[in-house]
């Protein structure tokens, strides 16, 4: 085992620039489409009265549970003291800011008065979750720049461990916060469940994961450094676990809605595309079930995984059906009529009351949250590791020891 | 222009009112009716308590099919016109037609801001825009609502709306803004004018509505709300709201 020298990127081919480029010219387009929506009015959204957080929202909220997901690889070396991982953390933690920020620049652009987020910051109202948010994702960004410091630097690093363990506890809270943001409406039916809190946490799990190893295979491949095979096994067993633990979660909030008779109506626009949920019973079936599930984990458990490409496919297609799940959970969930005279029958409504809200995307929205939230997460993490020291030299087979035998077998 | 001449018809009618009030109050009231005028109007500069708490009482047996006489006066009189896209223009109060899918029976009746005793909208505002006043009204503070829109998320009723572009020709009582939220205010202008009761009750030729202090036991919103039977809209939620429904 050779000792993990970490060092910069060099930054100066002309791949590295067409990346920056791109990325810059994702932000430069959300940013543009922020612009025109707040000129205009949200009315040049797909949003409404009733689907009042659109496309945006699905990124915002992706990124942000990714950012905390992403941190797991460094949390499992330091905090579960699997050295084989060590390597493979400041990368971790760098991702986890980068993604944050990328997800609450998209919220902040997307507020009807972005202009005042001063107020929010300089008044917090404690029985809301988004002012606990607030408190979440900055304490966030500090223990995690914390961490990075004191990775990095020789003599913190016995400090290390215990911040690790603080932004490990601090990034579980986080991503229940997030998930309470649904799971503690009452008002809408398919929300209103604690099973949300628990649920973000493994979502979190997955998202970051794939999108780490995806930054990783990338990172190596176009700087020409080693990237061995076992540190990508060991990753992609572990991201299969996760989309596994996704589908149970999926499962059981189903399970139980399907029990109550309350939530049939939901579950029957969710599931079945009754009632006019044709599109979300679709996105879930399709999108988050088969593409950004089954298959995945037809892949990463079989010896398809044993090509570098698969795993690479089986990663992105993970994310393709976490943003599904985001789509049906935070649009889905609104599109369905709020239930505000059970047992009654609505004829006719002067503000569209019980029937589906249709949605449809539009191109300002979409760009605000993939090129603003995806470009800034990403060029983040660009500009980091051609200036700092997160990369490691290599991670060749060699260098990354992965002693017991469990991570050899594919 | 016209939001001077608004503004100056507003204190006409307003004195006219208050005048008759006095006299009717002076000449023939006894001492109850006098107590709980005192109680309802306050100058300005005095702080709202909770000794009132401003309710509605609803009769769908009583609103008439096809009437949105209320609508229409609710949204005349705080500015909010339409633009003809309505997915995204502003309701204070609908119109909602119903029927029961067991018996068949259909009403209508308006729906607008609940004014919730437990408001899950100001419970999820972050900036403590959404607030309930003392006298039981959920307000939104324009000044410092940043627009995020959790509030909608949050409201069981759909009562409240997302500005969604410039908004013109706005009255001076009732300010409003692109990118904030709004929602019903239960007239609080003229509620704190001392005119105790809102522009949709006031419109409604039916009586389906009345309006007065559920804390004032002698108030007719409360002696009717003792005589008959009445009922909150998802009560199953615990938000003890002022607006009550009868024969629903």
């Amino acid at each position: 085992m050779r000792p993990v020298t970490f060092t910069q990127i060099e930054g100066k081919s002309s791949r590295y620039w067409i990346l920056l480029g791109t990325l810059s010219a994702m932000i430069a387009a959300g940013f543009a489409a922020a612009m025109y929506m707040e000129h205009h009015g949200h009315y040049v959204t797909g949003m409404t009265n009733q689907i009042v957080w659109g496309m945006p929202h699905i990124f915002a909220v992706y990124l942000i549970i990714a950012a905390s997901g992403a941190l797991n690889v460094a949390s499992i070396a330091s905090v579960f003291g699997r050295s084989a991982y060590k390597p493979l953390a400041p990368l971790s933690a760098l991702l986890a800011i980068a993604l944050l920020t990328g997800g609450l620049i998209v919220l902040v652009l997307d507020l009807g008065r972005p202009d005042r987020l001063i107020i929010a910051m300089t008044y917090l109202n404690l029985k809301s979750i988004f002012a606990w948010n607030q408190l979440l994702y900055s304490g966030f960004i500090l223990i995690v720049a914390i961490y990075i410091w004191f990775m990095m630097e020789k003599r913190m690093q016995r400090y290390s461990r215990a911040v690790s363990i603080a932004a490990f506890i601090w990034r579980l809270i986080l991503t229940t916060g997030t998930g309470s943001i649904f799971g503690f409406l009452v008002a809408r039916q398919g929300y209103d469940a604690a099973i949300m809190a628990p649920m973000f946490i493994i979502m979190s799990f997955a998202a970051g994961l794939a999108i780490y190893i995806l930054v990783l295979m990338a990172a190596y491949s176009w700087t020409d450094r080693e990237l061995g095979d076992s540190v990508l096994r060991r990753l992609k067993n572990l991201l299969g676990i996760f989309v596994s633990a996704v589908l149970y979660f999926v499962l059981i909030y189903h399970l139980t809605n399907l029990y109550v008779a309350e939530h049939h109506g939901i579950e029957a626009f969710i599931l079945l595309g009754k009632n006019g949920g044709g599109q979300y019973a679709m996105v879930f079936w399709w999108l988050q079930i088969i593409m950004g599930s089954i298959i995945p984990l037809i892949i990463l458990f079989s010896s398809l995984s044993r090509q570098r490409l698969m795993i690479g496919i089986a990663s992105a297609l993970v994310i393709l059906g976490g943003l599904a799940q985001m789509y049906v959970i935070i649009i889905g969930g609104q599109a369905y009529p709020l239930d505000i005279f059970p047992g009654m029958e609505v004829i006719s409504s002067g503000f569209m009351d019980g029937v589906p809200e249709a949605y449809s995307v539009s191109l300002p929205e979409f760009l605000l949250g993939a090129g603003m939230g995806f470009g800034v997460a990403l060029i983040i993490v660009v500009i980091g590791i051609s200036i700092l020291r997160f990369l490691p030299q290599s991670l060749a087979d060699e260098v990354v020891d992965f002693d017991d035998a469990a991570g050899a077998s594919a | 222009m016209e939001e001077s001449k608004k503004v100056t018809g507003q204190s006409r009618r307003s004195f006219v009112k208050q005048t008759a009030a006095g006299v009717s109050v002076a000449t023939m009231a006894p001492g109850v009716v006098l107590y709980s005028l005192a109680r309802a109007t306050r100058h300005p500069d005095e702080a709202v308590t909770d000794e009132v708490r401003w309710g509605m009482l609803i009769d769908a047996n009583r609103c008439v099919d096809g009437c949105t006489d209320c609508v229409t006066a609710c949204h005349e009189e705080n500015g909010v016109h339409q633009l003809g896209r309505p997915a995204t223009d502003a309701q204070w109060i609908r119109k909602v037609h119903l029927r029961d899918r067991q018996t068949g029976r259909e009403y209508g009746i308006p729906v607008m801001c609940q004014h919730c005793e437990h408001p899950p909208c100001v419970d999820v505002c972050p900036t403590g825009a959404s607030f309930k006043r003392a006298d039981g009204i959920v307000l939104v503070d324009k000044h410092i609502c940043i627009g995020c829109r959790y509030c909608m998320m949050a409201c069981p009723y759909k009562a409240r709306s997302f500005i969604h572009e410039d908004v013109t020709d706005q009255v001076a009582h009732a300010p409003r803004g692109k990118g904030t939220v709004e929602s019903c205010t239960f007239c609080v202008h003229k509620l704190d004018a001392g005119e105790g009761t809102t522009a949709c009750v006031q419109a409604c030729q039916h009586d389906a509505l009345i309006f007065g202090d559920l804390n004032d036991s002698d108030s007719r919103l409360s002696r009717e709300l003792a005589k008959y039977p009445s009922r909150q809209l998802r009560a199953d939620l615990h938000l003890n709201q002022g607006v009550r429904y009868r024969n629903i």
